[in-house]
């Protein structure tokens, strides 16, 4: 369950580290799930699948990376219209290319290494210290991480803010898109409208209660997927835990750390600003 | 103050209209003709009654939506949450509207349209408190409470809710006839919610730009430090936009559920929360522009089904059509501040905030607002 919020939350991370706000989690899953369960159809091999889906939601982010870095346009006003792309284009091209109005036909899924966990179930818990490896103890890691904390300073050091902001919202389409293309071509194997049912939102979630950081979010993906599990299991075998409060239970979470009654809450300081002088 | 719309009405058609060129190409590479696509859709839009009543019927909870952003927007705060207090605004009225309390049409309306107000109201000011008391940033607060009221919904009229009705739907009981907006024209579904929503838009504009409350959102929203500086409380500012913000969608809510569904259903927003974003950036966060907007989003939705019959364009062209519209206008909008045109400026466009302070930016709208305007009190 906490596979694609991993992913997703990740790219979030990179791209928010580098300054740009990315509220186009779910729309980017969207494409990348969509696009994996075409690419597979199309081509016969999830795995292909899988490039494709991680491919298209990269091209995707490069509108977002392009509004907000090149057109200095607002990075939320781009999201919710990437959000939006998110469900039209699928809904579109579902129509179009087989005809079918919510749902893509069955394609053959990732093949699990053991009972039911396919490749990407390590992958995700390696990114998290991969990523923390990159950022923390790479040189251009560290400038990602000055252009996100104070852009012009960066930029008065000779660091390309931009192209390494670029960077970071392609990358951050491509991990939402291999977190959509789990659900369409791991956890099943089919793409259905709107599939991913907020977990774009709540990868974000995770990444604000981990606090932006690497293991943080980690902690905190894998604690919401957990509660998605622990919900499906219990409706499965009939405990009375109370169904609303458990799905409700990520918003409220991310709501207290917010508001600081659990910690204080520190966004990169650079988070939505230019580097380029007026 | 109507004066300083002209280029940004030119801006806005101009989107649009570079929406409707690019989803031509798309109608074109998925093998339609557009021409037959866009006349079916406008046709289904606006020629005839009918066609006219559904545009007014999909443009009012959006006039509401828009209006609500807007007002938030304003005062520098971006309201993602819009859809939330929509659907708890249009619960309360429901569940108030479902009680047989025996009241004439003139006090149980009113009753019911008050319980939205209250009700989207506060879900509404709540981002605020959260911003102004400890920062907490509003677009994800609002996000988490999308999700939540989404919830308390699915509770509240869920299997064995408190609000629930009595028939086998997650819905309350229908709404008393006392508590219905009435129907304007015969049969057709168009409703007295579209004058409501007129009327709050005549009241934003009023007390955007004839009030001292206005003044004072307006002034947040361009700077905070400014604002601050002339002894406006910044905190006390933003609570009040968003609870007005709150109160505007709480009512498209009721609007819808007493006006076209007749009853409160779980889900019964499609997302009106979420198009009303669009809705206020393509109208400038002005009232005027919010309701052409709200509009032109109601014919394209009105107009979807018949596309699709006549010409065998998907209907989901339309949710591309209102993203490329967004992605549109922030393009035009940065060509402005970008000085693309120069030459071509109005007083004020392409002037840049200071870097970096976003709280002035997004309330930022100088095509429309060149300077504030001393407070008329």
């Amino acid at each position: 369950m906490a596979t694609p919020l991993i992913f997703a939350a990740m790219g979030g991370l990179l791209s928010e580290r580098s300054g740009v706000m990315n509220i186009a989690l779910e729309g980017l899953m969207l494409i990348g799930a969509f696009s994996a369960a075409a690419g597979a159809h199309y081509t016969g091999s999830p795995y292909l699948g899988l490039l494709i889906g991680a491919v298209a939601a990269g091209l995707t982010a490069i509108i977002h990376a392009v509004w907000c870095i090149t057109l200095r346009g607002d990075q939320i006003v781009a999201g919710t219209a990437l959000n939006l792309l998110g469900i039209g284009v699928p809904a579109f091209l579902l129509q179009r290319l087989f005809g079918t109005a919510g749902r893509s036909p069955a394609v053959d899924r990732l093949p699990s290494l053991t009972s039911g966990l396919n490749v990407l179930v390590p992958a995700a818990f390696l990114l998290a210290p991969l990523v923390f490896y990159f950022l923390f103890r790479t040189k251009p890691g560290l400038r990602v991480l000055a252009a996100g904390e104070h852009p012009r300073a960066a930029e008065s050091v000779g660091v390309a803010v931009d192209r390494y902001r670029y960077a970071c919202v392609i990358a951050s389409g491509v991990l939402g898109g291999i977190g959509g293309a789990f659900l369409s071509i791991g956890d099943v194997s089919f793409f259905t409208t709107n599939m991913t049912n907020g977990r774009g939102f709540i990868a974000l979630a995770a990444m604000v209660f981990g606090n932006w950081t690497p293991f943080g979010t980690l902690g905190a993906a894998i604690f919401f997927g957990a509660a998605q599990a622990v919900q499906i299991q219990a409706q499965a075998t009939g405990v009375p835990v109370s169904k609303e409060l458990i799905i409700a239970l990520p918003y409220l979470l991310t709501l207290v750390a917010l508001t600081g009654l659990v910690r204080n809450s520190t966004p990169p300081a650079g988070l939505g600003r230019h580097a380029a002088a007026d | 103050m109507l004066g300083g719309i002209g280029p940004a009405l030119v801006s806005s058609v101009g989107a649009i209209a570079v929406a409707l060129l690019v989803g031509a190409v798309v109608i074109v590479l998925s093998g339609d003709d557009p021409v037959v696509a866009y006349r079916a859709l406008f046709r289904g839009a606006f020629g005839g009654v009918r066609p006219l009543s559904e545009t007014l019927v999909a443009a009012t909870p959006l006039v509401f939506g828009g209006l609500a952003f807007s007002l938030a927007y304003r005062a520098g705060m971006f309201n993602i949450g819009v859809e939330g207090q929509l659907v708890l605004g249009g619960l309360a009225a429901g569940w108030i509207g479902a009680q047989a309390f025996g009241l004439p049409r003139l006090l149980h309306l009113p009753l019911a349209l008050a319980a939205a107000l209250v009700v989207g109201g506060l879900w509404g000011a709540l981002p605020g408190v959260l911003k102004a008391r400890s920062g907490a940033h509003e677009v994800i607060t609002t996000i988490m409470l999308n999700y939540l009221a989404a919830r308390i919904s699915a509770y509240a009229v869920g299997s064995n809710g408190p609000l629930k009705g009595s028939a086998s739907l997650p819905a309350t009981d229908p709404a008393q006839p006392s508590a219905t907006l009435p129907r304007l024209v015969g049969d057709e579904r168009v409703h007295a919610g579209i004058l409501l929503a007129l009327v709050a838009a005549g009241l934003l504009w009023y007390l955007l730009f004839r009030t001292t409350f206005g003044y004072r959102v307006r002034a947040v929203g361009l700077s905070r430090g400014a604002a601050a500086y002339a002894g406006i409380g910044w905190g006390r500012t933003i609570t009040f936009a968003m609870l007005g913000s709150g109160m505007l969608a709480g009512l498209g809510g009721a609007a819808e559920v007493l006006g076209l569904q007749g009853r409160y259903y779980d889900r019964f927003s499609p997302g009106y929360g979420f198009t009303a974003i669009a809705i206020g950036l393509v109208g400038r966060n002005h009232p005027a522009g919010v309701v052409l907007a709200a509009l032109v989003f109601g014919a394209l939705n009105s107009g979807a089904t018949a596309m699709q019959s006549a010409a065998g364009t998907s209907k989901e062209l339309v949710q591309i059509l209102q993203a490329l519209v967004i992605l549109a206008v922030a393009a035009f909008a940065a060509a402005g501040r970008l000085r693309l045109f120069a030459g071509r400026r109005v007083a004020g466009v392409g002037r840049r905030v200071p870097a970096g302070d976003r709280s002035a930016a997004v309330g930022m709208d100088p095509e429309i607002e060149a300077r504030p305007q001393p407070p008329k009190v």
